[in-house]
This record gives structure tokens, C-alpha cells and sequence, in this order.
């Protein structure tokens, strides 16, 4: 039978199970292909902090949205246009984020008794009218997976488990997806046990053909590549992209790169990544607690090499001690923070941006640290490479904060050519820089640059330039122990200037204000940026003007941000946390920037923020504000 | 790493111009003055050498010495001597630290060193108090110490320091103690020649909080009946006459005894190479304190994989295999496409 094609410019889709089923194989699998495909992609992994929930149980629900689209998308979108649910649990957990109309695929295998109640039903919403609203597709997914890998000999348990590759296999027949790539995938995946190769590959293939045959599904979509600049492209998520930029940063200096770390959830991946590439020179040591990560580090960057430590948020509280330590020896240190759901324990596998204050104010004492951002998943790669630039050249730890969806979530991402990557120079001190009065020369390690203010980098096996080092106040100079009142007063405004200096390297603030004369400004940093740009473009779309800046760097801030800061009537500053950038260019600027915040563990929605914004541009502009086109057809 | 083509140093090349900051008549003095002399009879070059410590009254040792050093913070030099020492396995590195920076709040850093094997040396200085914030007890004072956070007395069990660092599977293990400068020499010459981490105890006196702590056996006096020396391969005995020995007895325990007892044949010959450590184990629970006759010299020293070598080992396979790092490959591995 000849089925209907239909073009659409954007479709999200939400896989969605029991954390046992696959979701997010499965998510990742549709991503792999869509990003082959060539569309522009954004996608959001949303799993349990338990390794195995309870079965079936609203807790246990995983799931993986994905984005994708002709046209440059920047946030895996606020709600869904299509659930595939694998069990009741997983249709209760995320059918309230479905806009009415959405397509819902049911596998209706678990729809009876004791599975219903686990999840909360009385009554089998399949039956009793309350999907009416929706496009609801019944289809027995588990059971038609057992039928066709029955010639494999399979348990009926391990033959199920193919589900989510049937499922995939129709997902990918409805909007048009390769599958070469999957197919191989999966002879990698499983090359050691042949028939459950054969049995998801099987079920892979059959999903696909259900849906070209079936007469429930009548439709499916194309969506066309989106175009993009030139060059060579890989779908890529932050925690990755954050450790290539960290091999690279190793390759760009010079240094060997030495990662001292402690697994916490979601930082652990870029340990694990970075465990594998031995072949850079790059050293893993799995520390025995937080403060030993960040201590071998360093102990490694006193010796000559990149010390970096990795953590979230309840690592970073353990590291704070170390951190100042690194202050005061003005050690080179990159210290990544893949913030995640606090406080204390908080919500391990969610994301949030609420450690901003504890990175800059995160120590006893005066303590600064410069603080670097990415902006998405990508972006994590140049990120990771300002971070050594600065801890390099001005002797500093650095901190940079990541994110929960940053790290987990992905996006195609253009491998740049390694001409485009900065170059970072140690600068090893190599001999002598002061001359005693005998018309001896000796070696002082805290004479600085005049220029960055960063003090010498000596390092062991250096003969003529030993020195001690450590945690008590320095003398100016000589780096001698000092209790003298008016050199520690020196020293620590010297410490608070050297981190201001780093301003003087980095390039004007990038504002993208089209009309050039907008009244609002909605300044961000982090992982907001996406949802910051689709709530902006929906604001223009609507024909309103509104400009728009994001912070890479947070510690110290760009030289021009008070004067553009200064520019606009009112700035809004969008976060997840109660206002804690806002609190920071408040007392900086003394401007009144006005919060738009959300703590839920999950991104913000573009649309919401665009209301927010909408309301911002009335108050200054004196207008009615009306951002009502069909959802449809607002860009995300 | 030895430069044999480099000059002999002296003291003078080791010593540092800051001025020795201890209490007079600190046991820290002599222990300073042992480590100064000897560095020149191991070989070493002061550039190659790195002195890391944590807080406390000995942690002060590495401003004295003129060679790399770090005072970092408290318990943490075992972390950041690890750091160093696999980032650098040239470099020799030492590790100063006290009954409380690395028993207490350093405890776990220092028996993951030890367990990992990393070649550095650590000497644990043990006065059996806090000295530098003025004299409360330490996780080594025996029970019932009257100190200034325990007028009535402490009811902490204290750690016996040996017994911990042989539990943490410790390849060298001694004890010293900070009156004899020849056998403190003698032991840190040998931890020193040790590949991987070695440990050693030592008996240092704080004559401000907890002045004569270990008079009972380290004292000229008292030595000979109170110190027990270890010598492999060697029946264990002392007194001043060699007139009492050791024993294993049935249940695997050590046991002081008088020679004319038991006869010399009967005497525990000392084996510091024995590959499991109950030997070891048995002679550090002798003594229940230094108040009574005690071990001193290495318990154990044996040879096991020292980390910071695998570590290289792994880094140079994985070239060797892969050869050295292509980053362009790196960056388009996995799928890509082309615009
Ligand atoms: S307080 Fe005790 S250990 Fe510390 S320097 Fe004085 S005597 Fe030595």
C-alpha cells in the first residue's frame, strides 16, 4: 500500500519506559540517525537517580526527548508532539506534558491489573475515554517483538527486551530515518552473543516493516535537512565535548593532562572518557574521596602538568579547602563543576544552575576564582579550552560549571579545524629573576608578570629554582612565609587584581540586538542560553524587539558588560536558581535586574520565558504585548 | 633520579635559609638535623627532591629544607604527594605529617597511599598530642590523657599507627624514634630505598604539651631494656645484656620472654620479608604503648607493584599500540558527517 508522505519543519519526540527498557539507547539510537540525516537536533535524557527503581512504578519511568528540525533549533522543545509509552507508569508520568492533538503510541502489552495500579490507574486509560484528546496509536510492541525473534530461541524475558528496538524500527519508519547506522551499531553492540544480535536486529527491522504495512499508521513525515555553515559535523553531548576539550587542551599547551576525580553523578562520564585516551599522555587517577582528586591534582600541577579535578556540586563543597589552596599557591588547576539539583544530595540526575555562588564565594577568606560557562552541549569543547587558557597564563584555579543538561544532552556540533584551537604557553620558569645584593642572582617565585600579574611556574627537577610553597600568607616577592599586616593586606588585593586582569583578555560581549534599538536585554549564561534564544525569537517573530547576551565568563565579567548593562530600560536574567547571577550584577552594577527563575530540574520552557519577556517589553516600551501565533508555527 | 655526573652535596645545599621556627628543645630539631645530614649520603639532588606536608608542628619541615616543597593543608599531603609522584615518577618525593594531620583528619588519604603503593616516603612524626593548637589530645594519646579538651580525662582508643599502616597492606613499615640520629638515619636510608610507599613511625617528643611521653623507652637510659631492635634475618632479643628475647606463641602472638627460659633456638628470627604481614602485624601489637618494652627498625619490607610505574606503563602501552595521540582523529571519531 502507497502511504501518505507529509512535510513538517519540526517534530519532538518523547521516549519514554521503564528505566530497565532502553529509553535512552533508544533515544540515543533516533539521535544518531536524525543527526546522519542532517537535521539540526537538541535532545534531553531524563533518567531516575536509582539504577533500577521499582519495576513499572512511576519512579522507574526514564525517558529521552529529541528535537529535531529543517532549521536551527536550540532547546529539545518544551512539550512533546509525539510519547511513545512503553507502560502505564510511563504514560501517567508524562502524558501531562503533551499539548492536546499530540501523538501517543501505547504499547498496550502491560495495560491490565496489577500493572495499571502500580501506576496509579483505577481504571485502564486506553478503555475508559481519557486519551480522546489525543492520537492514540494501541500497539502490542512486547508482543509482537516475542513473534519476531521467536527464531532465536530466546527466553520470553530476553525476547521482549528487544521491544524498544521494535519501537524504534517504527519511529524510524514514520519519520523517514537511516538505519544503516543503527544496524551496525547493534552488530557492535552485541557482536559477543549472536542471537541477541540477531533477535534486536530482528526486532529493529520489524518495527520498521509494521509500520509500512499496517494500516494503523497511515502517515508518515519528512524532515528536511537543516541547512548548516559548512564543514565537518558529529552529533556530540557536553560531557564529551568537555573531555575532548580537555585532551585538546593537554595537545595545545604542551601539558600532560592529569584528572584526579571521585565518580558523581553527572560528572562521571567525563572521567570515564578521559580513562581512554592514554595514547594523549592524559593521566585518570579515581581518587579515594573528592578532596584526594582535587589534592593529586594539585600535587600534579606543582609538578609541571595540567592538574584538573571533576565533580557536581556536593564535590565541589568537599573541594573548597584544596581550591584555596590552589589560590594561594597560584597553581595552574581546572576544576569542573557539572552542576546538578541541590542542595546537599539534591536530585542527582537533574539539572540546575545553583552553584554559581558557591564558586565565587564557595572558600574562607578572600578567595577569587575566575568562572567560566558553556553555553551548550558543543560549546562544552571551547569552554574546557578557555579554562586551561586561563588557568595557564595567570596561575589560577579555574572553575568551570557545566550542567546536568548540558552534559547529558547533545547536539550536532561542527569539529573544528585544529588551526582554529588556541595555543597555550606554560612558560616554565627556566632560571633566576631577582638579583641579591652580592651580584648573586636568585629565583623568587612570587615576582609576577606585570602584564597578567601570574607569578613564575618552577617546576621540580629545575635545578637552581627550588622553593616552598603553601597555604600560609606569602611575602610579596620572595614568597617567604609572611605575617606582616600590610603584605597580607597587599597580597590579597593583589590576588583579587591578578583574576580582575584576566578582563583585559577577553573580547567585547556579543550582543545580538538586530534592531539596535531594543529597551529589554535578557542577559544569561549556562545552559539557558538555548531556551533564552527560542523565548527571544518568539518575541520577535511576534514583532517586538528584544536583545539578547550570554556570559561565557561569569569571574571576572567582560570589561564592557556594565555599559552595555547600561544600555537597556530593563535587563531580565533568566536562571535556574533563585537569582544568583542577579545578585551578582546587582551589587557589581547596582542595576535592577529583574529574575526570571525555575528550580524543577529541567530546562526552562521557551515558552514561558517568552510570556516573560513579552511582559518586560510592555512595561518598557508602554505597549500591549501579544505573542499568541499558533504553537505550530512559533521557531523553538 | 641520581645525576652521577652532578657534585656531592652537602648539608649546606639541603638546608634552607628560613629560620627554624619549632618550641626549643622540640624533638622536631633533631629529626630536621638527621633528614639535612643524610640527604647527602642517598645520592639525591635537591632539585629532584620534593618535601609535601600537611598542618601541624612537623608540617613546618618542608620551609626548611632546600628543595621543592609544599605546606599544603590539613591531612591532605598523601593526596598531593600522590599527584606529584605519578605525574613525575622521576622526582623523589617525601611526605611529612604528624599523629594528626595524618591519622585523624588525613587518616583515609594516607592508607589509600599506602595501599596503592606509590613511591614516596612518609614520615608520620608521633608526639601523642596536638601541638600546634596547643594541646588537646591526638587520635595516639592513650585513654585517660588529661588534656585541654578532656579535663576529665580521654576516652578515645587510640590508633596504634603500625598496626594500621600494615592493615592498609603497607609494602615498608618502621618505626623510629627521634633521640638515636644514627638509627632514625639508618631506617629513613632504608624507607627510602624502598619502591613504593614506605612508612615510618616516629617517636617524637613535644616538651611543651606532652613533654616525656616516650622517656619509658627511648630515653639513654631506659633504651637498652625497652627498645626491642629489629634485624632481619636475626632472633629478636634485648636488654642490656640481650638477656630477654621474643616469641611467636600457638596463637600466633608475640610474647616477651627471658632467654635462659626458652633458650636462643626458641627465639622469633625476624623476617621483614615475609610476604603476608601477620609477622609484622604480631610485633607492632607488642607494646601496647611506648611505655613498655617496643619494636623499633622495619617490621616489613616487601616488594610489591609500585603505582606511579603501572600508571607510566599504561600511558606508554597505549602509545605504543595506538601510537601518540592524533587530536583530529579524536574529534571526528564516531560518526560524522559532511556540510
Ligand atoms: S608544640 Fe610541641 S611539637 Fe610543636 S614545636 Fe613545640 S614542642 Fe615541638
Amino acid at each position: 500500500m502507497t502511504k501518505q508522505v507529509k512535510q513538517l519543519d519540526r517534530v519532538i519526540i518523547r521516549f519514554a519506559g521503564d528505566s530497565g527498557d532502553g529509553m535512552q539507547l533508544t533515544g540515543d539510537r533516533f539521535t544518531q540517525e536524525s543527526a546522519a540525516f542532517g537535521n539540526d537536533l537538541s535532545t534531553l535524557p531524563n533518567f531516575p537517580a536509582e539504577i533500577r527503581a521499582p519495576q513499572g512504578t512511576l519512579p522507574g519511568v526514564s525517558s529521552f526527548q529529541v528535537h529535531f528540525a529543517d532549521h536551527d533549533i536550540l532547546t529539545p522543545g518544551d512539550a512533546p508532539d509525539v510519547l511513545v509509552a512503553m507502560n502505564p507508569a510511563a504514560l501517567r508520568a508524562n502524558l501531562g506534558d503533551l499539548p492536546k492533538g499530540a501523538t501517543v503510541i501505547v504499547d498496550t502489552h502491560d495495560f491490565s491489573g496489577r500493572n495499571l495500579s502500580k501506576a496509579g490507574y483505577t481504571t485502564s486509560p486506553l478503555d475508559d475515554g481519557s486519551l480522546d484528546e489525543y492520537a492514540l496509536h494501541q500497539v502490542d510492541l512486547t508482543g509482537m517483538t516475542v513473534a519476531a525473534v521467536k527464531e532465536f530461541g530466546l527466553s520470553r524475558k530476553d525476547a521482549a527486551r528487544a521491544k524498544n528496538m521494535f519501537a524504534l524500527g517504527l519511529l524510524s519508519w514514520m519519520y523517514g530515518r537511516p538505519t544503516e547506522a543503527t544496524v551496525d551499531f547493534l552488530t557492535r553492540r552485541f557482536a559477543k552473543v549472536s542471537e541477541i544480535r540477531d533477535a534486536n536486529i530482528t526486532a529493529f527491522q520489524s518495527g520498521w516493516n509494521f509500520g509500512e504495512t499496517t494500516e494503523a499508521f497511515a502517515v508518515s513525515y519528512e524532515i528536511k535537512p537543516a541547512p548548516m555553515s559548512p564543514g565537518t559535523y558529529r552529533n556530540i553531548t557536553g560531557n564529551l565535548a568537555l573531555s575532548y576539550g580537555l585532551v585538546a587542551g593537554g595537545v595545545q599547551s604542551g601539558l600532560p593532562v592529569f584528572l584526579g576525580s571521585y565518580p558523581i553523578t553527572p560528572a562521571s562520564d567525563i572521567l570515564h572518557e578521559l580513562s581512554k585516551h592514554k595514547a594523549f599522555g592524559v593521566t585518570t587517577f579515581q581518587a579515594e574521596d573528592e578532596i584526594a582528586g582535587v589534592g593529586a591534582a594539585i600535587g600534579a600541577s606543582f609538578a609541571g602538568t595540567l592538574g584538573v579535578t571533576t565533580t557536581s556540586g556536593p564535590g565541589l563543597a568537599l573541594k573548597s579547602e584544596a581550591i584555596g589552596l590552589a589560590v594561594m599557591t597560584e597553581l595552574p588547576l581546572v576544576v569542573i563543576d557539572v552542576q546538578r539539583g541541590g542542595p546537599s544530595t539534591g536530585l542527582p540526575t537533574k539539572t540546575e544552575q545553583a552553584d554559581l555562588l558557591q564558586a565565587m564565594f564557595g572558600r574562607n577568606g578572600e578567595s577569587p576564582v575566575p568562572i567560566v560557562a558553556p553555553q551548550s552541549p558543543g560549546d562544552c569543547f571551547d569552554a574546557a579550552l578557555e579554562a586551561i587558557r586561563i588557568a595557564v597564563t595567570y596561575r589560577t584555579p579555574v572553575l568551570l560549571l557545566s550542567d546536568g543538561m548540558l552534559a547529558n544532552g547533545s547536539e550536532p556540533w561542527r569539529v573544528p579545524e585544529l588551526s582554529e584551537l588556541p595555543s597555550i604557553d606554560p612558560a616554565f620558569a627556566t632560571g633566576p629573576n631577582h638579583a641579591v645584593d652580592d651580584g648573586d642572582d636568585d629565583f623568587w617565585p612570587y615576582l609576577r608578570n606585570e602584564e597578567t600579574l601570574a607569578r613564575p611556574w618552577a617546576i621540580p627537577g629545575t635545578a637552581g629554582l627550588e622553593h616552598r610553597i603553601g597555604g600560609l600568607e606569602k611575602g610579596d616577592g620572595h614568597g617567604n612565609i609572611s605575617y606582616d599586616p600590610a603584605n597580607h593586606d597587599f597580597m590579597v588585593r593583589t590576588r583579587a587584581a591578578k583574576v580582575q586582569r584576566i578582563a583585559e583578555s577577553l573580547p567585547p560581549l556579543e550582543v545580538d540586538d538586530p534592531t539596535g534599538d531594543a529597551k529589554v536585554l535578557v542577559l544569561g549564561w549556562g545552559s539557558t542560553y538555548g531556551p533564552i534564544g527560542a523565548g527571544v525569537r518568539r518575541v520577535r517573530k511576534a514583532g517586538y524587539r528584544v536583545a539578547q547576551t550570554h556570559l561565557r565568563h561569569l569571574n571576572p565579567f567582560p570589561k564592557d558588560l556594565g555599559e552595555v548593562l547600561a544600555r537597556y530600560d530593563k535587563v531580565l536574567v533568566p536562571e535556574m536558581n533563585l537569582g544568583q547571577l542577579s545578585l551578582l550584577l546587582r551589587a557589581e552594577y547596582l542595576v535592577d535586574a529583574v529574575g526570571y527563575n525555575h528550580v524543577r530540574g529541567l530546562p526552562l520552557k521557551a515558552a514561558e520565558l517568552a510570556e516573560a519577556i513579552g511582559e518586560l517589553v510592555a512595561q518598557a516600551e508602554g505597549v500591549d504585548v501579544d505573542l499568541t501565533p499558533a504553537p505550530q508555527e512559533a521557531l523553538s | 633520579m641520581t645525576d652521577t655526573a652532578s657534585p656531592a652535596t652537602t648539608r649546606k645545599d639541603w638546608a634552607s635559609d628560613q629560620e627554624v621556627r619549632w618550641c626549643p628543645g622540640c624533638g622536631d630539631y633533631s629529626i630536621l638535623t638527621a633528614v639535612q645530614l643524610l640527604m647527602p649520603d642517598l645520592g639525591v639532588r635537591p632539585e629532584q627532591t620534593v618535601f609535601v606536608s600537611g598542618i601541624g608542628c612537623s608540617s613546618r619541615f618542608p620551609y626548611y629544607m632546600n628543595t621543592y616543597g609544599m605546606h599544603s593543608i590539613h591531612g591532605r599531603a598523601p593526596a598531593i604527594a600522590t599527584g606529584l609522584a605519578v605525574a613525575r615518577p622521576d622526582l623523589d618525593v617525601w611526605v611529612v605529617t604528624g599523629d594528626g594531620d595524618g591519622l585523624s583528619i588525613g587518616g583515609n588519604h594516607l592508607i589509600h597511599a599506602l595501599r596503592r603503593n606509590v613511591d614516596i616516603t612518609i614520615l608520620l612524626f608521633n608526639n601523642q598530642i596536638y601541638g600546634l593548637t596547643k594541646g588537646q589530645f591526638s587520635p595516639t594519646s592513650e585513654v585517660g590523657k588529661v588534656t585541654k579538651s578532656t579535663p576529665f580525662g580521654s576516652l578515645d582508643h587510640p590508633f596504634n599507627p603500625l598496626s594500621l599502616a600494615l592493615g592498609a597492606e603497607a609494602s615498608f613499615v618502621a618505626r623510629t624514634h627521634d633521640l638515636d640520629r644514627q638509627h632514625l638515619q639508618e631506617t629513613l636510608r632504608r624507607a627510602h630505598e624502598h619502591r613504593g610507599a614506605a612508612f615510618v613511625e616516629i617517636y617524637q617528643n613535644c616538651n611543651v604539651f606532652n613533654d616525656g611521653a616516650f622517656d619509658t623507652i627511648t630515653s639513654k637510659q631506659n633504651r637498652g631494656a625497652n627498645l626491642i631492635p629489629l634485624v632481619h634475618g636475626q632472633p629478636i632479643r634485648f636488654g642490656d645484656e640481650g638477656e630477654r628475647g621474643v616469641v611467636m606463641d600457638d596463637q600466633g602472638r608475640a610474647a616477651i620472654v627471658d632467654v635462659a627460659d626458652v633458650g636462643e633456638g626458641a627465639l622469633l628470627v625476624h623476617d621483614e620479608e615475609r610476604p603476608d604481614p601477620s609477622l609484622a602485624f604480631a610485633l607492632s601489637r607488642l607494646a601496647p604503648g611506648p611505655t613498655a618494652p617496643t619494636p623499633v627498625g622495619v617490621f616489613r619490607a616487601v616488594e610489591r607493584a609500585e603505582y606511579a610505574e603501572q600508571v607510566s606503563a599504561q600511558l606508554a602501552a597505549a602509545q605504543t599500540d595506538a601510537g601518540p595521540g592524533e587530536l583530529s582523529q579524536l574529534l571526528t571519531s564516531g560518526g560524522t558527517w559532511e556540510v
